[in-house]
């Protein structure tokens, strides 16, 4: 890697949502950086945190119930210390977001074409009309065929892959420099998320952004990641080059993973699963999160989260059992 | 579109004519007969025949009923018992002044309570959000009569500000203080339940709409707080529009009391009367006016809430 200055720096990042009955630890301790170009997958359960770290890089969380500690950067702003006009000129601006429910994502009752329009005028300053023009060009980047009907159309009268598409050209319209894909192909038949994914890993590579792509699918992760961050209970416990994780993981839970896949596995042999449930997020034991369902845990997984170790360079897991490791003293 | 509007339209048919045939046999269905309170108590039976063969109420009831639809269908509604004045000329008279009051209120109505319930749902849970619920719960508890009869109290007898009955004298001039004034007391009453009924509907149908995945697309692209509320002001606007449409015609037809309180010489007054001295026509060829207005109301509903949302197009 070069000398550039890194797109993304999170810091430490942890949110808890606040009720009157509960206090939800969803993220607790989240570092990462990204630099430009690069593609990141962030992988995990459901409720391990990977959405709202998500939407807290674009401080989408609702601000009354969501307390918000850390440091985000993103390209060299302070995302906490916005004010409304920079946040709203960050948000499909520097950094736009794709989400995995494309039907419910766009206002229903408003024309697709018409709702991408708004938004380039928005963040360029130019007419609705300049707006559609280059909504047409975006219909023809993701390949969208008959772009100038489907300008026209109406969310519901387009197809889950084509509304997909559709969304991925608003996140796109703007030219942002990070795009957030949050298990953008989780809703979409299988065959359609081969295609998204493939013009998603395309588009990536003409427009030279940075990606973080959140999904629970190691498939996914294997076919346009460069680097992976694996999540449990609001941690990274395990990042890395994708090849190297997914080959040698560190981490136990991402074994576990690695092993309940359907790919690469002899037909007769049983899957294997991880036991036990994730952790209750509104009451983390003070140890390991994954302790009570690791194999090799033993008593000192119990008595503090374990440190970020790196056995190598570009690769830290946070685990008491990893061989030859030693502490990063920047994260400890 | 049009196919739509078409078939709204063609679906309405069946309705008015089941509305006229209730319309109809509705004062039927009523005890009483309408031939005694023509005649002195102790007319012969041959004057009351004389007079049943009058009005035709001698016939068979599916011939009256389509005598009756044969002329009401060319504005022939027959005379009224009471005055002897063609029917069709007291309706439109009197329907006249209720369009003047139910739309003025209608007016204030629908934009106080479309205002109130935005913000209410916008900032639901907040402290806006329980002012705004309480004063439309107020609004819709408060029995408009007695609402009337207290502003009456007030603003006319005791203040002597303004006038507690009637609509002034000559050909109302809404340009002129001297006619306007006998419209703020009836509007203020009329418009109370609507603004309640209307505002709670938009307050749960806006934030609803605002806890809508798409509300965080908007958002997530940067668009200032006023364009996301007004997606979000799209989306909630068709129950609205049902709730008002149903309220405009409830203001047309049923506002019975709150004209007899204020004697406004309206239908919801005209009906009254021709209940209480059992006028059959007067009494059948202003409900189905009503009744009518109220079906052609729900159509032009359907109609807007189809423009608004393209969803319902296909149903």
């Amino acid at each position: 890697m070069t000398m550039s200055v890194p797109l993304v720096e999170v810091e430490d990042l942890s949110v808890n949502f606040v009720t009157r009955e509960s206090d939800v630890r969803a993220v607790n301790g989240v570092n990462f950086t990204m630099m430009p170009g690069e593609v990141m997958c962030m992988l995990g359960e459901s409720g391990s945190g990977k959405s709202v770290t998500m939407r807290a890089l674009m401080r989408l969380l609702p601000p009354k119930r969501s307390v918000i500690r850390g440091r985000i950067r993103i390209a060299g702003q302070d995302v906490q210390a916005m004010g409304d006009a920079a946040l709203r000129r960050m948000r499909g601006g520097t950094v736009s977001m794709i989400f995995q429910e494309p039907m419910t994502a766009f206002d229903p009752v408003v024309r697709v074409g018409d709702q991408i329009a708004e938004v380039v005028a928005q963040h360029r300053g130019v007419s609705r009309r300049e707006g559609r023009r280059r909504a047409l060009d975006l219909f023809e980047l993701v390949r969208i065929p008959s772009p100038e009907r489907r300008l026209d159309a109406y969310p519901h009268e387009l197809s889950g892959g084509l509304r997909q598409r559709a969304m991925i050209a608003l996140a796109l319209s703007c030219e942002p420099k990070l795009l957030l894909a949050d298990e953008p192909t989780t809703a979409l038949d299988a065959t359609v998320q081969i295609q998204v994914l493939i013009l998603l890993r395309k588009l990536q590579q003409e427009l030279g952004m940075s990606v973080i792509f959140v999904t629970h699918d190691l498939g996914v992760a294997a076919e346009i990641a460069d680097r992976v961050a694996i999540m449990y209970a609001g941690r990274v416990v395990e990042t890395g080059s994708v090849r190297d994780v997914l080959k040698a993981p560190l981490h136990p839970y991402t074994s576990g993973l690695l092993a309940s896949t359907v790919h690469d596995q002899p037909r007769d042999r049983e899957l294997e699963t991880i036991p036990g449930a994730p952790p209750d997020m509104r009451n983390l034991p003070p140890g390991c999160s994954f302790a009570p369902r690791c194999p090799q845990a033993a008593g000192d997984c119990q008595l503090a989260v374990p440190p970020p170790v790196s056995p190598s360079p570009g690769r830290v897991a946070r685990c008491l059992r990893v061989a030859g490791a030693q502490p990063l003293m920047e994260f400890a | 579109m049009f196919g739509y509007i078409l078939r709204r339209l063609l679906s309405a048919v069946p309705i008015a004519f089941g509305v006229s045939v209730v319309c109809f046999l509705l004062v039927y269905l009523a005890p009483g007969d309408p031939v005694q309170t023509l005649l002195p108590p102790d007319a012969d039976a041959e004057t009351v025949a004389q007079v049943k063969r009058m009005y035709g109420l001698d016939q068979p009831l599916p011939v009256q009923y389509l005598t009756w639809l044969g002329r009401v269908m060319v504005g022939d509604f027959g005379r009224s018992i009471a005055t002897g004045r063609p029917v069709a000329d007291e309706i439109f008279r009197s329907l006249g002044n209720t369009v003047l009051l139910a739309g003025l209120s209608v007016l204030v109505a629908f934009s106080i309570a479309f205002v109130l319930g935005t913000i209410a749902g916008r900032h639901a849970g907040g402290w806006l959000d329980r002012v705004v619920t309480g004063v439309a719960v107020v609004g819709v508890s408060v029995p408009n009569y007695w609402l009337g009869i207290v502003l009456v109290i007030i603003f006319s007898v005791e203040m002597m500000a303004l006038p507690a009955s009637g609509m002034g004298d000559g050909r109302f001039d809404p340009t002129s203080w001297e006619h306007v004034q006998y419209l703020i007391l009836p509007v203020i009453t009329l418009s109370m339940i609507p603004v309640g009924i209307i505002a709670r509907t938009t307050r749960s149908a806006v934030s609803e709409v605002m806890n809508q995945e798409f509300v965080t697309t908007l958002r997530a692209n940067g668009l200032p707080e006023w364009r996301v509320l007004r997606h979000a002001l799209k989306n909630a606007l068709p129950p609205v529009l049902a709730v008002m449409g149903l309220q405009f015609g409830t203001l047309m037809g049923g506002s019975i009391l709150v004209e007899t309180v204020f004697s406004w010489p309206g239908s919801g007054f005209l009906l009254s009367k021709a209940i209480l001295t059992r006028d059959i026509p007067v009494l059948q060829g202003t409900i189905l006016v009503l009744a009518l207005i109220f079906v052609f109301t729900n159509l032009t509903v359907d109609l807007f809430q189809s423009s608004v949302d393209p969803r319902i197009r296909r149903a």
